[in-house]
């Protein structure tokens, strides 16, 4: 299981030396790995789901070497991919900036949503991709995760998010603002129906999106080393005057906060995924205690 | 001391020179009648003029007003018998968020709202009206007990946002605000929010997800305060001003994105012109407000909750 998992299949990978991201891949034949300076070939590291082969340093997957990463092979339909931005607030750039990211990563938004098989059990799923626009929420990302967990909830299967987002988009303003509280009653609902959540959270996960469904989550997970948090570090030491420790805002900082539920490796993601589906699997299991009782809420 | 703003200078200039002509009239009777009455029409034709034509960042001077009323103020002039409680029960008391039960109109209310302070005392105690997530937690457990006994909720937004600080961060601000999003959207009460103030981003949807959302004409509400956003933009939150104007972050543009209800008028100069006329607005509002959610049985409450919610956003969909 694990071997197939590393060794992904042919044709979909795509290439990660196009991600630009601060902490991500750089480019070229060669890697130096911005952790421990290990210098081996970039293949390798894509073969090995963008962690570090030599000290596990977790770089950012985009939202299809995710898919590719977590599904059961060929089985993810995607959804609303025909969602466009529009320009709210009429900002300057906006729509161009959209434009430049829509042809940079081949992505409609920041987010992927769609559904697909986990060990042959269905997930709906949603996936943000940091190299659109920093992965922020703007009207289409709150709208395409509304309506996948909206289908989540008329499907009766389980919601799994992986976040990567600096939070609300500033330029649709208040707009965005408003999809966390859209995804939230979504959410709500759908778990009021007895469905499963699960949050991953990935680097980076801060401000509106940590604040709202990356944190509602059943379970609440994050991958190594990544940066989650509310407040950005510079405000937080601008308005305390003091310097933050090395690992503030890191997700092992929140696991030993209390904050998270587990900190997993991505080599065990798909697997640790799994079995959560595996045991909140409502097919042949008798009917709950609350449907005998008469739906008591 | 009443805190002057600057786009107000003509009018309290006038009004000073009347003042002084009025005095001088009476002390070495020179009739100045005639003058005075010229004076006093050219100061109405000129509040008109200024409080008609409030730019974005004039509401955001008015609604970071010190004199401004807060949500402890409301509630005195607006319910009877309030009763204050506090504490999360799992950290602490957070006095920027203040909670409690109250009669309105006869009927049991729960009331939760930012508090900000007026000096600078009170300000340190309310820590600026920016909560911890214990001030969240304590919010939403008073929420819970409303939906327990059945009572309607009423929230006054006013907070340039949560705290940012290392406390918040580690005690989970992210997380406490998150809870409340998830729990505001199914409790099975009516749900009242009144932006009396600075709706500053995440901190104050955290008391935000109702089934009506109103704002004073004067209050903002915005995913990043203009400094924010004019240094993010431009590098400078010196630039705010600017910032303000492109936000749009008005009651007026709120109204128009569809995103609340109504917009409370304010007396001429602001609500702090006059606490008991602002409260009177405030009060016709929420009756009416209630008057009609409270008709609802639950799941029709909570259908149009999410129907409100759902239709929040702009974009379009178009086969590419």
């Amino acid at each position: 299981m694990l071997l197939k998992r590393i060794f992904p299949r042919k044709g979909k990978t795509t290439n990660v030396s196009d991600n630009n991201g601060k902490k991500d891949v750089p480019e070229g034949l060669m890697t130096k790995c911005v952790n421990c300076k290990t210098i081996y070939i970039s293949k390798e590291l894509e073969q090995n789901l963008n962690v570090c082969p030599n000290c596990d340093h977790h770089y950012q997957q985009n939202a299809w070497q995710r898919i590719e990463s977590i599904f059961d092979e060929d089985t993810f339909e995607e959804w609303d991919k025909e969602l466009l931005s529009t320009n709210p607030l009429g900002f300057p750039e906006y729509l161009e900036k959209i434009d430049k990211d829509r042809e940079k990563t081949n992505l409609n938004e920041a987010v992927v949503t769609g559904k697909g098989l986990i060990d042959d059990l269905p997930v709906a799923f949603t996936v943000m991709d940091a190299r659109f626009r920093m992965g922020s929420m703007g009207s289409v990302v709150g709208e395409k995760i509304a309506r996948a967990v909206e289908r989540a909830k008329d499907e009766n299967i389980p919601f799994i998010v992986f976040t990567a987002s600096g939070g609300a988009r500033m330029q649709e303003g208040v707009l965005s603002l408003m999809q966390m509280a859209k995804i939230s009653v979504a959410l709500k609902r759908h778990s009021t129906a007895g469905n499963l959540m699960i949050s991953v959270m990935t680097d980076p996960t801060t401000g509106g999106v940590s604040a709202s469904f990356a944190s509602q989550g059943d379970y609440n997970f994050a991958e190594p080393g990544a940066l989650i948090g509310f407040a950005g570090r510079r405000i937080i030491e601008q308005t305390i005057r003091e310097k933050l420790p090395a690992d503030f805002q890191t997700a092992e900082f929140l696991l030993k906060h209390g904050q998270l539920d587990q900190v997993i490796h991505r080599h065990k993601m798909r697997e640790t995924l799994s079995t959560i589906l595996k045991i909140h699997d409502k097919n042949n299991r008798p009917p709950s205690r609350r449907q005998e009782a008469g739906g008591i809420k | 001391m009443n805190q002057i703003l600057d786009f107000e200078k003509p009018i309290i200039d006038l009004r000073d020179k009347i003042t002084e002509l009025k005095k001088i009239s009476t002390e070495s009777e020179i009739d100045l009648t005639n003058e005075v009455k010229e004076l006093e029409k050219k100061l109405n034709i000129l509040e008109e003029d200024v409080y008609s034509n409030l730019k974005p960042w004039n509401r955001v001077q008015m609604a970071r007003h010190q004199q401004r009323p807060t949500t402890l103020d409301y509630i005195s002039e607006i319910f009877t018998d309030f009763i204050e409680f506090h504490g999360d029960r799992y950290y602490g008391d957070d006095e920027a968020i203040v909670s409690g039960i109250a009669f309105y109109n006869d009927e049991p209310i729960t009331v939760i709202g930012h508090q900000r302070g007026k000096a600078t005392k009170e300000n340190i105690k309310r820590n600026f009206g920016m909560p911890h997530p214990e001030g969240y937690r304590k919010a939403i457990r008073h929420m819970k007990q409303a939906e327990k006994f059945d009572r309607p909720i009423v929230c006054f937004i006013d907070t340039k946002g949560a705290y940012p600080g290392k406390q918040a961060e580690e005690r989970g601000q992210s997380e406490a605000i998150a809870y409340n999003l998830l729990e505001m959207a199914g409790l099975e009460v009516p749900i009242v929010c009144i932006v009396i103030g600075e709706g500053g981003s995440g901190g104050a949807l955290a008391l935000g997800v109702g089934d009506h959302i109103h704002m004073l004409e004067n209050s903002t509400y915005s995913v990043i305060s203009p400094e924010g956003a004019a240094s993010i933009l431009w590098k400078d939150p010196a630039l705010a001003e600017k910032a303000a104007e492109s936000m749009k972050i008005t009651s007026y543009d709120l109204k128009e994105f569809g995103v609340i209800d109504e917009i409370i008028p304010e007396p001429k100069g602001g609500a702090h012109r006059s606490l008991e006329e602002q409260a009177k607005n405030i009060d016709k509002v929420l009756t009416a407000s209630l008057k009609e959610l409270n008709q609802y049985n639950v799941t029709d409450l909570l259908e149009n909750r999410w129907l409100k919610y759902k239709r929040i956003g702009e974009f379009s969909e178009e086969t590419l």
